[in-house]
């Protein structure tokens, strides 16, 4: 017993450790894991649960960062717009509550709530479905295609929504738009990778 | 010069000094790769913030602290706020003067952050904050997508100063 109580310590730190910094994570064409977190409503969501979707727009977002914030509008924008084209997005919040309160579960349903989210909002309470997307700053988009019939997704987009996180209305390239009107026409995106400033994942500390 | 009227020369200084302190010039990317590729043998240390991030926040008094640290070393760190430049005035600004932060403070006046971010470091994702630290005459590079603690920022800049 004596000799037990150090090994699981050991153990603990191992898993612990494995929290501190995020993975390679997914490139454009990797296939991408399913997962199955708590929705705001208590539910438990998988990307399986809805089979006549043709993919997913996942969306790493949070209650508190102002690059979210900027972005949340457009977020639901991009929910109207492609939903109804197989394409519903699925917002997940990777903080530590720990580390930002504000993040905790109640304020992501008041959030969801006041601003009226008409997707899933998952907590990714271990941050395990953030590390293995390689998710690192929110928001971060993935767009997920679904191959063939089956519960198998690729990764068809991964980054930014657009070039004007402060003002919708100055935008000029709609990148993930751009990347969507290729992918639903059955085309790899031609930008299929792109970069944005957001706030850093609040990872658990060890 | 008396006693007196010198004392009152320094007091003015002192009152001036501050103001200067606050100036946060607006830079476009080309003069942001200047500093970055500059060919000297001094250490630069280059932070990427913003007034809204508390993690950047919260780092922010070791990068301070280097400057005191280091003073009769060639090191230099730059702070380059992320903040938009409609909020030069309004925020960024009373920040500096608030803390009284004693580095270099600019404002990277870019907005589409794929058209720019491979240029400042491919290694970069988006995630602030973001800290390089250059020595071009060592021809020495490294790049930290994280939030440091005062240890770990030690550790780092000493790599470069071996």
């Amino acid at each position: 017993m004596k000799k037990l109580v150090p090994f699981l310590a050991a153990c603990f730190l191992l898993v612990l450790s494995s929290y501190i910094r995020p993975l390679a994570g997914y490139q454009v064409g990797d296939k991408a894991a399913d997962f199955k977190l708590k929705n705001v409503d208590g539910k438990m969501v998988s990307l399986a649960d809805n089979k006549s979707t043709k993919g997913y727009i996942v969306v790493f977002t949070c209650n508190t960062c102002p690059y979210a914030q900027a972005y949340e509008s457009r977020i639901i924008a991009l929910h109207q717009k492609y939903a109804s084209q197989g394409y519903p997005v699925v917002a997940i919040n990777p903080n530590d509550a720990g580390i930002a309160p504000g993040e905790s579960f109640a304020a992501m349903q008041a959030r969801a709530k006041s601003k009226n989210y008409p997707f899933p909002y998952l907590v990714d309470e271990t941050q395990q479905v953030a590390q293995t997307y390689g998710a690192t700053r929110t928001p971060h988009l993935y767009v997920l295609t679904r191959q063939g019939t089956g519960n198998e997704f690729k990764i068809s987009y991964i980054g930014a929504i657009d070039d004007n996180s402060e003002d919708a209305k100055q935008v000029k390239t709609k990148y993930l738009e751009n990347a969507m009107t290729e992918i639903l026409a059955g085309k790899p995106a031609s930008t299929s990778s792109t970069k944005a400033v957001g706030c850093g994942i609040k990872w658990r500390k060890a | 010069m008396n006693p007196v009227k010198y004392l009152l020369l320094a007091a003015a200084m002192l009152l001036v000094l501050p103001s200067q302190a606050q100036q946060v010039a607006l830079i476009k990317l080309p003069e942001l790769q200047k500093r970055l590729n500059r060919k000297t043998d001094t250490t630069y240390v280059i932070n990427f913030w913003a007034t809204w991030c508390a993690p950047c926040i919260k780092e922010l008094p070791y990068f301070e602290q280097v400057n005191a640290t280091y003073a009769k070393q060639k090191v230099k760190v730059l702070l380059v706020s992320m903040d938009y430049a409609s909020q030069l005035d309004k925020k960024v600004k009373p920040f500096v003067l608030k803390r009284g932060l004693k580095s270099e403070v600019v404002l990277l006046n870019e907005t589409d952050p794929n058209t720019w971010m491979d240029k400042v470091d491919g290694k970069w994702t988006g995630a602030l904050p973001f800290t390089l630290i250059i020595n071009n005459g060592k021809q020495k590079r490294a790049a930290y997508e994280k939030e440091f603690t005062q240890p770990e920022l030690t550790a780092a800049l000493q790599q470069f100063l071996k």
